[in-house]
């Protein structure tokens, strides 16, 4: 039949693709490539594994998990905003027992990497958390949500305030496998998130997740009301992009050593390669895969590409590389 | 055999206006071929730069597996936002990013049932794939049509061809009944003998039907039109308060466990709250949006 003698046709060669490596490094975590999904933004990965193989990502991270379950915030939750949108979910999910019975144990049996984002409204509740998660099969890392903007009250954001972060974050250490990496998640709605990234690190942050959404808020100009249900909301998509991509920049300069899982806006793989020049190791793609569900893979292509064009073959080349000087002319 | 959603790049065929709303039929290969009634698909609008990053759902109107283009999928709109206003304003051979079909169908019921559909302003769309369906199994098929106006009633040469009785309402009475599809509902039941009620539209219009079907002791198959950003079940903002076979409320993603619930589920109510005793509801902190109780955005699409 014909379509034998199609497949002995070698494939040709679609570009002269030097060798590259997209491995790279969060702590003792060593992922297969640098794009991970963003909390919130996927799931526990089983929705968008119907439009590509979750495993092929780097890591697949899941929406937050609290102890128990959760309602989360009345309807609306959600304003499109000029390249971007406001949410309010207010931390729907299953609460941790399901998470462990159905969640965690499909991302296993996938061969996913699973990054397990996890929010609570106390110090004691995020060490309980981390301790139920301790020896988890298909536990790659934790990612301690210290951020979401959703809550009632803008002083139970551990993130805003250095000390309330470092305790956090010791806890969850103390409480985790010593080769589980922990990653603290900041907000960008501080003023100095260099402060708060170091008391995350002296506290034993292995990694720093950046950017969570910024607060903020629409208002229906036909109801005259807000917007959404939960009156405010947390910011994302391609708008918040160059926030992030100055928080990533100010935290790298200070602590050049710590990993950065850059997201906030990543839609293309230049924006995942922006990131990375800017000292991200990984970069998680969020808002984009509402728009774009096989987005993280996309972006991924994108990213390689992007990386050999510029003679960068691999991702440690890259990270950080837009504060090196430039060399006189 | 993969029976979930695919994502395809499609492009645009036709587009042409119908009253008030737009009629648009896409090339969407191997979407029209897994569709069943009652499901939608999500669209990417306003190009590849564009300012709007969140998908579009639109609920279908027909399939045509085999078309002499590859598979087609129709579609029928109102220009509510910047989203469908670009839509609105293309022309063939646009590409198109279509995911689908996406969400739980319609529920067919034993054959030679008596159905009849409910369909508000356009939300009759994906009523018609349903009747042709219903009508194939032997079902008695009875159509009730409502809308603002006469320019908001979509599909009533359709239904006329479909059904055994169609009865049409307007708010202002340009057409049918003045009045609510809830009006005229309890006779056109009577008359048909009515075992089961489809219905799309509104909120505001689902919860009457579905009362009015409750008062018959008959049940309701309700498409609700929440506002979605993702429309495959990762973003969670598309839910509301449906009570499951414990008889406990929970809030559930209308794209995925929906769009299709059964009236006497929904609390109807309640949409745009989170009721008090909803499993995982803050013990002490009953419905703090109750400003948002006027609940749904309304079309499908929301506004957008």
């Amino acid at each position: 039949m014909t379509r034998f003698s199609v497949r002995t046709i070698p494939a040709p060669a679609m570009r002269d693709e030097p060798r590259y490596d997209l491995t790279t490094r969060l702590g003792a975590l060593e992922l297969p490539n640098p794009v991970l999904t963003a909390s919130g933004c996927a799931a526990a990965g089983r929705e968008l594994d119907q439009f590509f193989d979750v495993s092929a990502l780097g890591a697949v991270v899941t929406k937050s998990i609290l102890l128990d379950p959760r309602s989360g915030r009345p309807t609306p939750r959600m304003a499109e905003t000029a390249s971007g949108m406001l949410n309010s979910i207010g931390l729907q999910g299953p609460g941790i027992d399901a998470f462990l019975e159905h969640d965690l144990p499909w991302l296993h049996g996938k061969g996913a990497r699973a990054v397990v984002s996890i929010a609570g409204g106390s110090v004691d509740e995020y060490a309980e958390l981390a301790g139920r998660l301790r020896g988890a099969p298909g536990l790659s890392a934790l990612e301690v949500n210290i951020s979401c903007p959703n809550v009632a009250d803008r002083g139970l954001v551990f993130a805003c305030d250095p000390r309330a972060a470092a305790s956090v974050i010791s806890a969850v250490r103390a409480r985790s496998a010593p080769d589980v990496p922990v990653l603290a998640k900041l907000s960008p709605d501080v003023t100095d998130i260099v402060a708060i990234a170091r008391a995350c690190v002296e506290a034993g942050a292995d990694g720093l997740s950046m950017i969570n959404t910024l607060l903020g808020m629409a208002i229906d100009t036909d109801t005259l009301r807000p917007h959404l249900g939960g009156v405010t909301g947390g910011l994302s998509g391609p708008a918040v992009k160059p926030v992030a991509v100055r928080c990533i920049w100010q935290v790298h300069a200070a602590l050049p050593e710590v990993p950065i899982v850059g997201m906030g806006g990543v839609r293309t793989g230049l924006d995942a390669l922006e990131m990375i020049l800017a000292g991200a190791s990984a970069v998680a793609v969020g808002t984009a895969t509402f728009g774009d569900p096989s987005a993280p893979v996309r972006v991924l292509t994108e990213l390689r590409h992007a990386l050999v064009d510029r003679g960068l073959p691999t991702v440690a080349d890259a990270v950080g590389y837009a504060h090196r000087p430039v060399a006189p002319p | 055999m993969n029976d979930g959603p695919v994502q395809v790049r499609g492009e645009l065929l036709m587009l042409r206006k119908v009253g008030a709303y737009h009629h648009a039929t896409l090339v969407a290969p191997g979407i029209a071929e897994r569709t069943r009634p009652g499901q939608f698909v999500a669209l990417a609008v306003g190009g590849p730069s564009s300012a709007l990053s969140l998908r579009r759902a639109f609920s279908i109107y027909k399939v045509s597996p085999q078309g002499v283009y590859g598979g087609t999928v129709e579609i029928v709109f109102a220009v509510t936002g910047a989203g469908t206003a670009w839509l609105a304003a293309q022309h063939p051979h646009t590409a198109l990013d279509v995911v689908g079909p996406l969400g739980r169908p319609f529920t067919l019921p034993r054959a030679s049932a008596s159905a009849t559909l409910v369909g508000g302003g356009y939300g009759s769309a994906p009523l018609f794939g349903l009747a042709e369906t219903l009508r194939g199994r032997g079902c008695r098929v009875d159509f009730v049509l409502g809308a603002a106006a006469q320019d908001r009633i979509f599909g009533a040469l359709d239904a006329r061809r479909i059904a055994s009785t169609v009865a049409v309402t307007t708010d202002d009475g340009s057409l049918g009944t003045k009045g609510w599809v809830t009006d005229v509902l309890p006779d056109v039941m009577s008359r048909a003998g009515t075992e089961v009620v489809y219905a799309c539209g509104p909120m505001a219009m689902l919860r009457a039907v579905s009362a009015v079907a409750a008062a018959h002791g008959v049940p309701a198959q309700c498409a609700v039109e929440e506002s979605m950003a993702c429309g495959i079940g990762v973003c969670m903002t598309c839910v509301l308060p449906v009570v499951g076979d414990d008889g406990v409320t929970r809030m559930v993603r209308s794209c995925v466990e929906g769009p299709v619930f059964l009236g006497d589920r929904v609390r109807w109510d309640d949409v745009g709250t989170v009721p008090p005793d909803t499993f995982g509801a803050p013990a002490a902190n009953v419905a703090t949006g109750a400003s948002g109780a006027t609940g749904a955005t309304g079309a499908t699409g929301g506004r957008r």
